[in-house]
């Protein structure tokens, strides 16, 4: 069986999971019906306790779906402390959906299906040693990787049904209003959990700073949850936003952001209202400089900033170059901080942020979008998810969702090392060529033959040399010589869904 | 050209390849370790042994450790490291370049 974007897809593994092959990016005007959750009533007098155990042992049974949400990113103690609690209970058969995994809870994570603890997982992503075991078919069930749109979507829709929901919060008070902005381990948004706040049966927040009723601003509110759990420190602030804000000094990456640069002034959008997000790589940091530069050298203010925020983001706000910041995470503590003090940043869930299935979302409107890649192909598929030797090593994170913007630019060098970036095929196709509009690399751009609009404008820049992308291809090749294909086994251990829900590409295991 | 002694060329640098040479009795002997060896590692071991025959040299032991080296990063350290380990760095090999 294979979909639109000529991937082969596994006819049993495709009917046992009752999915339907990806065909295209328009998502059309469905009517959907959404889920909601299951309540159980009290007045809220004694939902403070201090036993993990004893909460675990009250919500969760063998064979339940239970979430986390990763805003303290590598600085998170919730998830290990939870999960320490989940396996010595001896619990089985648990399907693991939270909004991403990070580096510090893999070694838990592994435990848990060795024990027979975790035998699913939905995820946005996972990276080092967790990737290597799923890669080498160390899950029985395959992973299905969802964007952070999508796993909105599959909440919404019953596909994820959270039974407990373990969700750390820098402050809670007795009822569980709380939010990400104030305490020790501050994060700021706290979009991502919002969902399993929202849909889960069981909300446990874990905090430990519980304050003085009622807390304000709730971003989680006291009707969605049953218990909270004081607990002795849920983060290690320093870790929350290591490393995200770095200003480049690299001359390839800073070529790369001036030539981003150039294609954004220079397209239809850049004018008076426009938006744009961008990521938290050094190239896209560096972009944001740019950008302002130009912003204020014509005269432009733009109208929104949206997706994950960062410090030179929120700087914009500041200097009033930007109205106002859509803010479904923080990257760093700058852009934490400015959030408790500027009401111009907003907080948006992730339904809002991007859920395709919706009344129209944030990313709906959203005009310019700079992306990173792993590799793109001759179609302008992306691959965010399996490195070089084909071990999952990514995350979707908005990249499906943020690339149906007006003008999806993806940023990336020509070649790593001896790794071609722009491939024949990619390894992993993630975000389908339909949404992708310009590649921008060291070397020049290629722009989608489908923009012919874009070719127009973009095709006789100064400076800006324009490529097709199948000789940005050869180019690549005949620096680093042409790779040996990877080689894997039948077994698919990976699915990647669209944000619709259907399958554009699966992961199989690799052969070594 | 003839091994006399063990000589290094290269550094653990990112798109570098250290390159050990030293003496064998009995054909050419490649110990590699790549992060790209699934797609390039043959690829590699070929272009060490092209420029060591070419030299000449047909008996070596070499170690290398590659970080993402282009092919002709790999040749430049390989022909280093043999002159060096047969003390012929005063007579560069003009033909093999």
């Amino acid at each position: 069986m294979k979909n639109s974007v000529n991937r082969d897809l596994p006819e049993d593994v495709m009917k046992d999971l009752n999915y339907q092959p990806f065909e295209s990016t328009e998502i059309g005007h469905p009517e959907i019906q959404r889920v909601a959750p299951k309540v159980h009533v009290s007045t809220g007098d004694d939902k403070v306790v201090t036993s993990i155990k004893q909460v675990i042992k009250d919500t969760l049974k063998d064979g339940m779906t239970i979430s986390f949400h990763h805003h303290f990113r590598n600085g998170d103690f919730v998830f290990n402390m939870v999960m320490r609690e989940i396996i010595d209970a001896g619990y089985k058969d648990l399907t693991l959906a939270p909004s991403s995994l990070t580096g510090v809870m893999n070694d838990l994570v592994i435990e848990a299906i060795k024990a027979g603890t975790i035998t699913h997982i939905t995820s946005s992503g996972m990276r080092g040693s967790l990737g290597d075991f799923v890669s080498h078919g160390g899950l029985k069930s395959p992973v299905i990787f969802r964007s952070h749109g999508n796993r909105a979507r599959a909440i919404e829709h019953g596909d994820i049904k959270i039974d407990v929901a373990f969700l750390g919060v820098p402050n809670a008070d007795a009822l569980g209003n709380a939010n990400g902005m104030e305490g020790d381990a501050v994060f700021g948004s706290l979009g991502y959990a919002l969902m399993d706040a929202q849909y889960a049966d069981k909300v446990v927040l874990l905090t430990d700073n519980i304050v003085s009723y009622p807390n304000t601003p709730a971003s989680i509110k006291q009707t969605q949850v049953d218990y909270v759990v004081k607990v002795d420190k849920v983060g290690d602030p320093d870790k929350i936003g290591s490393g995200a804000t770095r200003f480049t000094k690299d001359p390839k990456e800073l070529k790369i952001a001036s030539t981003v640069n150039d294609v954004i002034v220079n397209s239809p959008y850049f004018k008076d209202g426009f938006s744009f997000q961008t990521g938290s790589g050094g190239a896209a940091l560096a972009v944001t400089r740019y950008l302002r530069q130009a912003m204020i050298d014509n005269k432009i203010k733009a109208s929104f900033a949206l997706g994950g925020i960062t410090k030179p983001t929120t700087d914009l706000l500041k200097e009033g170059l930007v109205d106002k910041v859509m803010d479904v995470q923080d990257f760093d503590k700058g852009a934490a901080e400015s959030m408790h003090t500027s009401a111009n940043q907003q907080e948006i869930d992730a339904s809002w942020y991007a859920d395709p299935d919706n009344k129209g979302a944030m990313v709906d409107q959203l005009d310019v979008v700079i992306l990173s890649a792993l590799e793109i192909d001759t179609k302008f598929n992306v691959n965010v998810m399996s490195g070089s030797d084909g071990v999952i090593r990514g995350a979707i994170g908005g990249h499906q969702d943020a690339a149906t913007a007006k003008l999806t630019i993806i940023s990336a060098p020509l070649v790593r090392g001896r790794i071609a970036t722009v491939v024949p095929d990619v390894t992993t196709v993630v975000t389908p060529g339909d949404s992708v509009d310009v590649l921008v690399t060291e070397y020049g751009i290629a722009i989608n033959p489908k923009r012919k609009d874009l070719q127009e404008a973009l095709g006789n820049l100064p400076g800006v040399p324009v490529y097709k992308i199948e000789d940005l291809q050869k180019l690549a090749e005949q620096k680093v010589g042409k790779p040996k294909p990877l080689e894997f086994t039948d077994r698919t251990v990976a699915m990647i869904e669209y944000r619709d829900g259907s399958i554009i590409d699966t992961i199989k295991e690799v052969k070594d | 050209m003839e091994i006399k002694e063990t000589a290094v060329a290269g550094t653990l640098e990112s798109s570098d390849i250290q390159i050990m040479i030293s003496k064998a009795t009995d054909g050419i002997q490649i110990d590699l370790q790549s992060d790209v060896e699934k797609q390039f590692g043959d690829q590699i071991r070929q272009v060490i042994t092209k420029t060591l025959n070419d030299l000449d040299i047909t008996a070596a032991k070499v170690k290398a450790v590659d970080k993402g080296a282009l092919d002709c990063v790999i040749k430049a350290r390989t022909i280093a490291a043999a002159q060096r380990a047969s003390q012929t760095t005063d007579q560069p090999a003009w033909e093999v370049l």
